[in-house]
């Protein structure tokens, strides 16, 4: 602390300078924050995704329905523990610039879904009335937040793909529960009842979107899945299986390789930071030098003048990094910035630390080589020079 | 007879520039007793600052030796002599060499947080310091709001704050009117006198070398002649 007021005229010999360094370390550090909750919204699923969870689809696409009679024959496969199934909806909630057609919509089992997705926490007494309920949905609390949907609320959604048989595209739940769940967990997700939904379309009943089923041993998913499709060969309805963490690395696939492109334009920024930085630091020590040598006069060892500098990097990179870190963390709590397309959200625990360690990477690195330089100063040289 | 502080034997520096080699100080012995003011004269590249900067610890010698209170300086490894100058040694520089982004205090106090002291220890020292060269007043002033003659008080300040074995001053007044001048030499002079500090100055100028005990005269790195 007893070189603090040494150090803080250091940073203050030229503020334009310090301002504008330390603005580039906090820019750096939110997009460092912001885009880590961008890759982890992409690969959404992939991490929480259950190793003991198989997806059946139809063969050729995800679009195509599967007969209902599949689940008992699926349920017979052995290490099969359970099986439910879901289907895509995709309605409107008021218009469609509300984005609700993002929120995934399923019609579902509510008691097997719930069995089957441990990781969704509902109160009990929310859970019953929901089973209880034909109308009733469950929902999200990222979407019941959105909307401002309070249980209790009827909601009217209207049918894009699904018509009522009575030509109507009005479908109306109960909000009956809002769910929550951990870091990870899509908690935007808006559920109702199979058995409503299959009575009350106009077209395609007895038949499901996919189906979901948990078996015993994860290490046997291989073998079980095949023992699933081979169930359904040559029938007009193929399925394909493959575990829940392919099936979501899959769709984070379509995309693209948004991690690796993540990756790359942050090696691109920290580098141009580190120019930015060290530069800074460099130009620093070098308009100092006769104040350096006069403090090695008085004194200072090498290590001291070598701590002094590094001491200065550490601290300019800590202020705009913390600073960066904290403003970009409240940025991503701030929640999905794309209205819905990014239902999870969030600064990963590691990527914080990651942060952390690259705020004090960035301090030694951009500023070894200008104290080393210091340390290496002769005394006589520089006071002549200066 | 005050004995002998500085003994400076058979010193010989040289200086390697663009291929040329050219001797400094060739083959010098100075001897500088226990409170004794001797000012050191010369005219420009008579080498009067390398041996104040041999003494100081600053530099090396290429040959001889320099002892300051019977420890051979000029064979101290690196890291023991910034500490033994920190410890034995105060500079006073021409261009006062003060930090523009610390106040006077600050400035003054910049050897002493290399030692164990307090904080209240090491600011009771600077008052000390900036009392004795009568800068009280002017503690929280950055050296931008001082004149030149005030500037090279807190550089006293700053060269006297340990308490020092030795004073070296390089050209003191170089840069400063006859008034400011006179003020500063009257100060080292006081110094001399009153704490019995033993005090080396280079200067050119005659009328600074006068306060004095003694003066040396070098030329082309050769003592030319001593005035008592």
């Amino acid at each position: 602390m007893k070189f603090w007021p040494l150090l803080w005229s250091s940073l203050k010999r030229r503020k334009a300078r310090t301002i504008f360094t330390f603005l580039s370390i906090v820019v750096a550090f939110v997009l460092f924050a912001y885009l880590g909750a961008v890759r982890v919204a992409f690969s959404a699923g992939v991490d929480v995704a259950g190793a003991d969870r198989l997806w059946t689809t139809h063969k050729t696409s995800i679009i195509q329905p599967l007969p209902a009679a599949y689940q008992d024959q699926i349920a017979r496969v052995p290490g099969v523990i359970m099986v439910t199934h879901a289907s895509w909806f995709g309605g409107i909630y008021q218009d469609a610039k509300q984005g609700f057609q993002q929120v995934f919509q399923a019609p579902v089992d509510p008691e097997a879904y719930l069995t089957l997705f441990p990781e969704f926490r509902i109160p009990d007494d929310q859970k019953r009335a929901w089973i209880a309920d034909r109308e009733g949905v469950l929902v999200g609390e990222v979407t019941a937040k959105r909307y401002n949907w309070k249980i209790g609320d009827r909601v009217p959604i209207q049918g894009t793909f699904y018509r009522k048989k009575d030509n109507s595209t009005l479908w109306e739940f109960n909000v009956r529960g809002i769910y929550t769940g951990g870091k990870g967990v899509d908690t935007s997700q808006f559920l109702f009842h199979y058995e409503y939904f299959d009575e009350a379309r106009q077209y395609g009943q007895g038949t499901v979107g996919w189906y979901m089923a948990r078996i015993d041993d994860p290490k046997k998913s291989t073998e079980t899945s095949k023992a699933i499709d081979s169930l359904f060969e040559n029938s007009p309805a193929e399925t394909k299986t493959v575990t829940e963490k392919m099936l979501a690395k899959s769709f984070a696939d379509q995309i693209g390789d948004i991690g690796t492109i993540i990756q790359w334009v942050l090696a691109a920024v920290f580098f141009t930071l580190l120019l930015v930085t060290g530069n800074a630091i460099a130009q620093s020590v070098r308009e100092r030098t006769n104040e350096l040598a006069v403090l090695k006069t008085v004194g200072f060892s090498d290590a001291t003048t070598l701590g002094l500098v590094l001491t200065e990097s550490g601290l300019l990179a800590l202020a705009g990094g913390g600073l960066g870190l904290a403003l970009g963390s409240m940025a991503v709590g701030a929640g999905d910035p794309t209205g819905g397309f990014l239902p999870v959200f969030y600064l990963p625990t590691k990527d914080l630390v990651r942060g952390v360690f690259f705020v004090f990477l960035l301090g030694v690195v951009a500023g070894i080589l200008p104290a080393v330089q210091a340390m290496r100063l002769r005394i006589v040289d520089a006071l002549r020079r200066g | 007879m005050a004995e002998t502080l500085v003994k400076v034997r058979d010193v010989r520096k040289t200086f390697f520039r663009g291929g040329e080699r050219i001797e400094v100080l060739q083959g010098l012995d100075v001897d500088v007793r226990q409170g004794e003011f001797l000012a050191l004269m010369g005219p420009s590249g008579s080498g009067k600052s390398t041996l104040l900067n041999l003494i100081g610890g600053l530099d090396k010698p290429t040959g001889g030796s320099v002892s300051v209170g019977g420890v051979e300086v000029s064979g101290l490894p690196d890291g023991k002599l910034t500490a033994w100058r920190a410890r034995h040694v105060g500079f006073v520089f021409q261009m006062y060499n003060l930090l523009p982004g610390l106040t006077a205090e600050r400035n003054v106090e910049l050897p002493l947080l290399l030692t164990s002291l307090s904080r209240a220890r090491r600011k009771q020292q600077v008052a000390t310091a900036l009392s004795l060269v009568g800068l009280t007043d002017r503690a929280r002033h950055y050296p931008r709001q001082l004149s030149g003659g005030q500037e090279q008080r807190v550089g006293i300040a700053r060269a006297i704050v340990t308490d020092p074995t030795l004073l070296l001053c390089d050209e003191p007044t170089g840069d400063l009117d006859r008034k400011a001048g006179d003020e500063v030499l009257e100060l080292l002079q006081a110094l001399h006198s009153a704490q019995g500090k033993t005090i080396i100055m280079v200067t050119h100028d005659p009328h600074a070398a006068e306060r004095a005990d003694r003066i040396v005269n070098l030329d082309k790195g050769v003592l030319v002649g001593a005035v008592a």
